[in-house]
């Protein structure tokens, strides 16, 4: 099983992971939604029939 | 592999191919998690060597991304390929939020080990020159308001930037630092005890596969960002 107490450590451990996966659900995030808006755009410019 | 060049048919490839690249980050990340937190705590560095699951990948990805950003930028600059350009654009934000990452934990790391959370020795001040080459290029892309003018300028600075790739990886051979000497990539083998080693190769894994997936998926919203342009483009003519 997983051990989770870090101590004394703790203040540096949970930090380091808690920030990489803010940073990268971030960047995963903008990916997807930069994704979403221009393939919605591009369909709506499709649609009117340019 | 040059076929793929062609938009086309890089669309067409990497359609099936970046769902599954996520799903193979999803997954890696997960499991890599597990081990990182199954691992025992090291003898000397307690349950800190926990960072270094997080800090390792995001530094290797770091650098690998500039690499990717690079190449990428030579064949945008010497064969005017758009698809390159497309691919050294989608590769700087990814690659800035790893450096980033890898100075942020690096730090988080280094206060408790070394008593500090920052010191100019080489390896990390190069990684901080790579970070600010990243934020250069993208300021300088969305400075231009030419796109044909903002890839050639931010292509030359692409370039120049490959430079510092391998004062980065040999700083620590080349000059006395703080920072330890590598670990994992070396001549003689990797030095890590194997109950470190498994969970570090995970969270790389995860790390390599979420990056492709960022990056695929982003060089295929800029291929269909460049189609909606050059659509209003025509319909603004047309009108």
């Amino acid at each position: 099983m997983p051990d989770l107490d870090m101590s004394p450590y703790a203040a540096f451990v949970w930090p380091a992971w808690g920030i990489s996966a803010l940073v990268l659900g971030a960047v995963v995030a903008r990916a997807v939604a930069a994704s979403c808006k221009w393939k919605a755009e591009l369909k709506r410019l499709e649609e009117d029939g340019a | 592999m040059f076929g793929l060049a062609n938009p086309q048919r890089f669309m067409s490839f990497t359609g099936p191919l970046t769902p599954v690249l996520w799903v193979i980050a999803a997954v890696l990340l997960a499991i890599g998690t597990w081990f990182s937190f199954v691992a025992p705590g090291d003898y000397q560095q307690g349950d800190t060597v926990r960072i270094m699951f997080v800090h390792v990948p995001a530094s290797t990805l770091g650098l690998g991304a500039y690499a990717a950003l690079g190449v990428s930028s030579f064949f945008a600059l010497v064969f005017r390929h758009p698809l390159a350009d497309a691919a050294a654009r989608a590769a700087a934000l990814p690659g800035a939020a790893f450096t980033a990452l890898a100075l942020i934990t690096g730090a988080l790391w280094g206060q408790p080990m070394w008593g500090t959370w920052w010191v100019w020795d080489a390896r990390l001040t190069s990684v901080l020159v790579l970070f600010l080459f990243y934020l250069g290029y993208m300021a300088l892309r969305s400075s231009i308001d030419d796109e044909a003018r903002a890839t050639r300028a931010a292509a030359v600075l692409g370039l120049v930037g490959l430079i510092n790739l391998p004062i980065v990886k040999f700083s620590v051979d080349w000059w006395n630092t703080l920072h330890q000497p590598a670990s994992l990539l070396r001549a003689g083998g990797t030095s890590l005890d194997p109950v470190f080693l498994l969970p570090l190769l995970l969270m790389m894994a995860a790390y390599t596969a979420l990056f492709l997936a960022v990056w695929l998926s982003s060089i295929r919203t800029e291929i269909v960002r460049r189609r909606v342009q050059t659509i209003r483009a025509r319909m603004a003519l047309d009108a």
